[in-house]
C-alpha cells in the first residue's frame, strides 16, 4: 500500500497555489450514461472561460479551467471534487447537470467553504444543502408549474401523465405538475410509470389511451421519449405529448421523426429568441465548436459567466466574499433569461415553450415565473 | 486462536475503541497528515475490500455466481441511514447515557443494523433460490439486486428516486479498515475451518459433498447470509461516506464491478480478492490521467490480466496464504 501511496503524494497539481492563475473547478458527466449532457455543459463552460481569459482575465489574473470526469456514476462525483478541493485549490465548483451527483459534491462544497454554482440540477434538494451552493437553473415545482400553465391555455383538461419513476427528475417535474393542474381545475385522468432503459411502453399507452387524454404528459428524458411517442402513434393516441427540458437532444427528433411532431416542452431558452445576449452565444458558440448549442451549453456558460461576475464584484476569489456577491446577483443578462438569484439560492427567470416542427424546436412563447 | 488472529483481533479493538471516544481513529495514525482526496481513496479501497471479499464465499469459496450483490448493498445503507439520518434524533437521545460516545455508538448500532437487515435479506433470497445452480441462480440473484433497488426508487419515506440527503458523514479511514479487517478476518477464518471445508466441498462436488453428509443448501444458505451481511456494512459505510444514496448508486453495474473484482483477484483466493479491490480502485485514480481514455485503458488491463492470469491475480496460489495448507 505505501508505494501506492507515494505515486499519489507525488501527484500534486504544479499549478496549485500558483499566484497568476486563479484555478476554477468544473466536474461533468463527459462520459457515461449522460454524457451527451455532460460534454453540452463542458463545452458552454470551457467558452465562457476562454473568452474572459482572452479578455484579459478577471482580477488580473487568467482563471484556470480544471474538468474532471464523473463517468455519470455516482460515487465517482465525490471522488473528482474531493480531489480538486484538496488538489488543486479551487476557489469555485461548477457542475454537475445530474441532481443526484451535484448532491455529492453540495455537502464537500459547503463544507470546505467554496462556493458551488450548479449549472442544470433541478432538484429542489441541491441548493437546500448550504448558503454555499447555488444554481442557474429553474426547478422542478417551477417547470411542472409552467407545463400546466401552457396546458391549461390551451384548454386541455383531461391529461395523462407518464412518469419515468427511476429519474428523479422525472418524478418531481410529475409531482409539481400534477398538483398545479388539479388546484387550477385540470384531471389527471391516468398515471403510469416506466424506468429508464425500458424499450416498450405499449402497455402503459393502452391503458391511457382508453382514458383519452387532451394531452400526454412525458416528463422522463429524451431517451425514451422518443420512442414513446413512436409507439403513441401506432396504438392511435393522437394526443400531443408534453415534457421538460429533458427532451433537448437531437436524438429526440432522430427517434421520433414524424411522430413527436406537435408535441410540447419547456426549456430554458431557444435558439429562435431574437435576444442579443442569445444571438451573441450562439454565433460564438457555432465559430466555436461547429455544431448547435443546446440548453446544457447555454447553461454551463451562464453558470461560468455569473461566477466571474461575481468575483469581478466582490474583488477577490476568496470563499465567503464570493458567496457574498455570488448570492447578491440581480438581473445578470445571461443566455437563458435574466438571472436573479433568490434567497434559496436558486435563480428566478423565464422559461421559454418549444414546439417540435418539422424536425426543428420552434419558439412558441415565454412563461414568466 | 492463533498468534495471527491475535494480532488481528488487537488491531481490531484498538480501532473501534479508539473510534468510539473520538470519531476520528485516525487522527492519532501517521496517515492524519493525508489530504482529503487520498483519505477518500484509501475508504473506497477498504469499502471495496469489504464488498470483494464477502462476495467471494458466495462466488470463490462455495462455487454459486450470485450478481445481486449491489442490492444487499443498498439494504445495508439505507437500513443504516434509517438510523442516522430518518430517526437521526430519536436515536441520538436513546444513547444519550453513552455521553461523548454517542455519536459513535449511534454509527455502530447503525452499521450493525444495516448489516442485519442485509442478512435477513440474504436470508429470504437464498432459502427459495439456492436450490438453483450456475445460470439459473446469477439471473434469480440478478432479479433481486433489481427488485430492492426499485422496492427503495419507488418508497417515498427514503426519498424515492431522489435519494437520501444529509447522512452525517462518520465513516473514517479506521472504521473502513477495522471492518475490512474484520471482514478478512471472518472469511478466512469461516473457510480454513471444519465447518468451512463443507462451502469448498460444494464448490468442488456438490452430488459428491452430498454424499458424504454435507447439506449443500445449507452451506450455500450460510455463505449467502455471510456474505450478505458484509455487504450491508459495506453499503452502510458508503452511505456514510458519500452522505447521500439514491437507488441509482446500487445498479447492476455496481454488483458487476465487485465480481470483476473477485474474478481479477482469483476466486477463492482472499487475499488475491483483496489485492485486486485495493488495486482496481487505485487503478481507477491512477488513469484519472487519460481523460476520456480511462475506461478504453482500464478495459484493455483487464482483457490482458485475464488472458495472461486466467485464474486471477493469486488464483490458485492459496497455500502460500494458508494455514493449513488447504486451499483457503
Amino acid at each position: 500500500m505505501l508505494p501506492l501511496l507515494g505515486v499519489f503524494a507525488c501527484k500534486k497539481s504544479p499549478d496549485a497555489g500558483s499566484l497568476d492563475v486563479i484555478p476554477v473547478g468544473e466536474f461533468a458527466s463527459l462520459t457515461g450514461a449522460t454524457a451527451s449532457f455532460g460534454q453540452s455543459s463542458h463545452k458552454g463552460t470551457q467558452m465562457a472561460i476562454d473568452e474572459v481569459n482572452a479578455a484579459g482575465g478577471v482580477l488580473g489574473k487568467k482563471l484556470k479551467l480544471i474538468t474532471e470526469d464523473d463517468q455519470s456514476r455516482p460515487g465517482e462525483a465525490a471522488t473528482v471534487v474531493r480531489k480538486m478541493l484538496s488538489r488543486d485549490k479551487i476557489v469555485a465548483l461548477l457542475g454537475e447537470v445530474a441532481s443526484s451527483r451535484s448532491l455529492e459534491a453540495a455537502p464537500l462544497c459547503q463544507q470546505a467553504g467554496i462556493p458551488m454554482i450548479s449549472p442544470a440540477s433541478t432538484n429542489p434538494k441541491v441548493t437546500e444543502v448550504g448558503d454555499f451552493v447555488f444554481r442557474v437553473c429553474f426547478i422542478d415545482p417551477f417547470q411542472g408549474t409552467v407545463l400546466s400553465k401552457f396546458a391549461l391555455s390551451k384548454g386541455w383538461k383531461k391529461v395523462a401523465v407518464l412518469t419515468d419513476v427511476k429519474q428523479d427528475y422525472s418524478v418531481g417535474l410529475s409531482q409539481y405538475f400534477k398538483k398545479h393542474f388539479t388546484a387550477n381545475g385540470g384531471e389527471i385522468v391516468g398515471e403510469q410509470s416506466y424506468s429508464s432503459g425500458d424499450k416498450d411502453f405499449k402497455a402503459q399507452l393502452t391503458a391511457i389511451k382508453g382514458s383519452q387524454p387532451d394531452a400526454v404528459v412525458a416528463s422522463g428524458y429524451y431517451t425514451e421519449t422518443g420512442l414513446i411517442s413512436l409507439q403513441a402513434r401506432e396504438l392511435q393516441v393522437n394526443a400531443p405529448l408534453l415534457g421538460g427540458d429533458g427532451w433537448d437532444s437531437p436524438s429526440l427528433v432522430e427517434v421520433g421523426g414524424k411522430a413527436i411532431e406537435g408535441s410540447f416542452f419547456s426549456n430554458h431558452f431557444s435558439v429562435e429568441d431574437p435576444a442579443p445576449a442569445i444571438q451573441g452565444f450562439l454565433k460564438k458558440y457555432r465559430t466555436k465548436f461547429g455544431a448547435e448549442p443546446d440548453a446544457m451549453s447555454a447553461l454551463g456558460y451562464d453558470s461560468a459567466m455569473i461566477l466571474v461576475d461575481a468575483m469581478k464584484r466582490a474583488g477577490t476569489s476568496e470563499g465567503p466574499k464570493l458567496k457574498a456577491a455570488i448570492a447578491s446577483t440581480k438581473d445578470f443578462a445571461a443566455v437563458t433569461g435574466k438571472i436573479t438569484l433568490n434567497a434559496e439560492r436558486n435563480a428566478d427567470k423565464s422559461a421559454v415553450m418549444l414546439e417540435v416542427k418539422g424536425g426543428q424546436f420552434r419558439y412558441v412563447e415565454t412563461v414568466a415565473p | 486462536m492463533g498468534a495471527r488472529s491475535g494480532f488481528l483481533a488487537a488491531v481490531l479493538a484498538a480501532f473501534v475503541i479508539s473510534g468510539l471516544f473520538t470519531g476520528h481513529p485516525e487522527a492519532a495514525w501517521p496517515l492524519a497528515q493525508l489530504d482529503d482526496y487520498l483519505l477518500n481513496i484509501l475508504i473506497l479501497a477498504g469499502i471495496n475490500v469489504v464488498l470483494a471479499t464477502s462476495l467471494n464465499i458466495v462466488n470463490g469459496h462455495t462455487g454459486q455466481f450470485s450478481l445481486g450483490h449491489a442490492g444487499f448493498m443498498a439494504v445495508g445503507a439505507y437500513g443504516s441511514a434509517a438510523l442516522t439520518q430518518i430517526n437521526g434524533k430519536a436515536c441520538l437521545a436513546a444513547l444519550s447515557f453513552l455521553g461523548p460516545c454517542a455519536q459513535g455508538g449511534l454509527f455502530v448500532c447503525a452499521l450493525l443494523f444495516g448489516a442485519a437487515l442485509a442478512a435477513l435479506a440474504g436470508l429470504a433470497v437464498g432459502l427459495p433460490s439456492l436450490r438453483l445452480r450456475g445460470d439459473y441462480l446469477a439471473i434469480v440473484t440478478l432479479g433481486f439486486g433489481e427488485i430492492i433497488r426499485v422496492v427503495f426508487q419507488n418508497t417515498e419515506a427514503v426519498g424515492g428516486a431522489r435519494g437520501l440527503t444529509g447522512i452525517p458523514p462518520q465513516t473514517t479511514l479506521g472504521w473502513t479498515w477495522a471492518v475490512a479487517a474484520l471482514c478478512i478476518y471472518c472469511v478466512s477464518a469461516l473457510v480454513n475451518s471444519t465447518y468451512g471445508r463443507g462451502f469448498l466441498a460444494v464448490r468442488d462436488d456438490e452430488i459428491a459433498a452430498e454424499a458424504m453428509g454435507i447439506n449443500p443448501t445449507r452451506y450455500k444458505v450460510t455463505a449467502f447470509v455471510v456474505g450478505a451481511f458484509f455487504a450491508g456494512l459495506a453499503g452502510a459505510l458508503y452511505a456514510h461516506l458519500i452522505g447521500y444514496i439514491s437507488p441509482e448508486g446500487f445498479t447492476f453495474l455496481k454488483s458487476v464491478d465487485v465480481v470483476v473484482m473477485v474474478i481479477l483477484g482469483g476466486m477463492g483466493s482472499t487475499v488475491g480478492v483483496a489485492f485486486a479491490a485495493v488495486g482496481l480502485t487505485v487503478l481507477n485514480e491512477l488513469l484519472r490521467q487519460a481523460e476520456q481514455y480511462r475506461m478504453v485503458a482500464f478495459s484493455l488491463l483487464l482483457i490482458v490480466l485475464m488472458i495472461t492470469r486466467p485464474q486471477g491475480l493469486l488464483g490458485g496460489m492459496g497455500r502460500f496464504f494458508s494455514r493449513k495448507g488447504g486451499n483457503p
